[in-house]
């Protein structure tokens, strides 16, 4: 029998519920080989729907290279690409195995992983730690600097991490999250006030580990200069939210027509319908970022939209609330009064608006929350996303930030796939 | 009906503009105040779309 337009909305209504009374929260780290479900010493997670190598965009061939490189498969750059052209590697999303990774998304064996676990469902999400800014994996970049980095934040930082986590407990990143956004954050693209939260909450447990003076520095040092380094945190604390949300997981959501993911691999842009199942991607072309670009840069250097970090979105912060992030207009252009009005019109096309997650220039007014494709569809309105430029050629890094939108093609293509699941 | 149209343009005009941006933004250019409203066709006029929706929303 066809669903009626109440069980619709009486299944949405569960999905919010499920996103606002999530708990997503800090308890540890571990690596990518030993917590995250399904890896292997030949797996390569990456950001977006699935993809192969032959699609692959540059800066996430240049991060396999670099993957490849790091965990000892390789021994240069020919070796790698050989390798991960010749089938021997298993390429699957982030997204299939409970972790998420920015831009290209890389994520392999023996890499460090925040653990972060849904206290209200009991779900965990995965993600590594962010590089920093300039030649880093992530942009596709794998000179010797990258790989010996990599290298240290597997040897040396986490370790020191995990101790110190172990010292100050585990970390409320719903309630982190929510103070970051009365502190000019978006949870997304700045993350400024994140990072200094997270700061002032390790700090003090790092000075007490056991490892040495000059170990402990340069561990904070680390920390400290990189102003993205919490976006690894609100990632996974996103990702394991709305992983809640999938019917196949909760089937008080069968009929839900929320968006509980959206992603990107530099080629597609991918989205999953909470109602539809994990298995199910709707994708469409990436689309070039607009925005402001470093200086000597163009739009001609950009990469098609990539990385994971749109979970963010998903979940009813980053774009959803430039409102609450005046100063990000300098890093992607327009007027403050612009990033207000992308988190007013996000209203239009959700179920509706948070309890945690508000944005103070608004009154205060909980964050646009629970992406309704009928809604996409019926007032044309995109979803929003507040999103960093890699350059396609990899290795050179970011090239600038901006705004861009999921194809409208995911929402249609989703919306029949509904029809074609519940209404026949 | 002409004479009913020129009368209305002797008063002072308030306008309000739907959907097609460029005509806002022309009034704007001559300085004639005017409220923009971002109006759109259900479905962006898509007819087995705005079909589906009749039975989904």
């Amino acid at each position: 029998m066809a669903i009626t337009k109440e069980e619709i909305n009486a299944a949405n209504a569960e999905v919010l519920k499920i996103i606002l009374s999530a708990k997503p929260t800090l308890i540890g780290m571990g690596t990518a080989g030993e917590d995250i479900p399904g890896m292997t010493p030949t797996t390569i997670l990456h950001s977006g729907p699935p993809v192969d190598w032959e699609h692959m965009s540059g800066p996430q061939k240049g991060a396999v290279i670099g993957a490849l490189m790091y965990e000892g498969l390789a021994k240069d750059d020919k070796e790698a690409e050989q390798l991960a052209a010749s089938g021997k590697i298993t390429f699957d999303p982030c997204h299939h195995h409970q972790a998420v990774g920015p831009m290209a998304g890389i994520v392999s064996y023996h890499m460090p992983v925040f653990i972060v676990e849904n206290k209200e469902y009991g779900n965990k999400a995965f993600c590594t730690f962010n590089e920093g800014l300039g030649k880093v994996l992530r942009f596709g970049a794998y000179q010797p600097e990258v790989i010996d980095r990599l290298k240290w934040l597997q040897d040396e930082l986490y370790p020191i991490v995990k101790e110190a986590l172990a010292i100050c407990g585990e970390i409320d990143l719903k309630a982190m999250i929510s103070e970051v956004l009365q502190m000019g954050d978006d949870g997304h693209n700045r993350n400024k006030a994140g990072t200094s939260l997270f700061f002032r909450k390790i700090a003090p447990a790092i000075v007490q580990t056991h490892f040495t003076e000059e170990q402990k520095v340069k561990a904070l040092k680390f920390i400290d200069s990189n102003d993205h380094f919490f976006l690894n945190l609100t990632m996974p604390a996103a990702k394991c939210t709305m992983d809640a949300t999938f019917c196949d997981v909760n089937p008080k959501t069968k009929g839900s027509t929320i968006v509980a993911t959206m992603a990107r691999n530099g080629y597609e842009f991918g989205i999953r319908i909470a109602g539809l199942g994990q298995k199910k991607w709707f994708t469409g072309p990436a689309e070039i970022v607009e925005g402001l670009y470093f200086p000597g840069f163009t739009e001609a250097d950009a990469n098609p939209d990539v990385g994971d970090s749109c979970i963010t979105e998903t979940c009813g912060i980053g774009g959803f609330c430039m409102g609450a992030a005046p100063a990000i207009v300098q890093f992607v252009g327009g007027t403050p009064e612009d990033a207000l009005n992308y988190s007013r019109q996000m209203y239009e096309i959700t179920e509706g608006e948070g309890n945690t997650y508000k944005i103070p220039a608004l009154n205060f007014r909980g964050s646009a929350t629970g992406i309704d494709i009928r809604k996409v569809i019926k007032t044309q309105i995109r979803p929003v996303i507040n999103t960093g430029v890699a350059a396609k050629k990899p290795g050179v890094g970011q090239v600038g930030a901006g705004i861009v939108h999921p194809p409208m093609k995911c929402f249609e293509d989703a919306l029949k796939d509904f029809q074609a699941t519940y209404m026949s | 009906m002409a004479g009913k149209l020129n009368e209305l343009f002797k008063k002072k005009i308030q306008i309000v503009n739907f959907g097609i941006q460029s005509f806002y933004n022309d009034n704007k250019k001559q300085n004639i105040p005017s409220v923009h409203v971002d109006w759109k066709p259900v479905a962006g006029g898509n007819q087995e779309l705005a079909n589906l929706l009749d039975d989904l929303l």
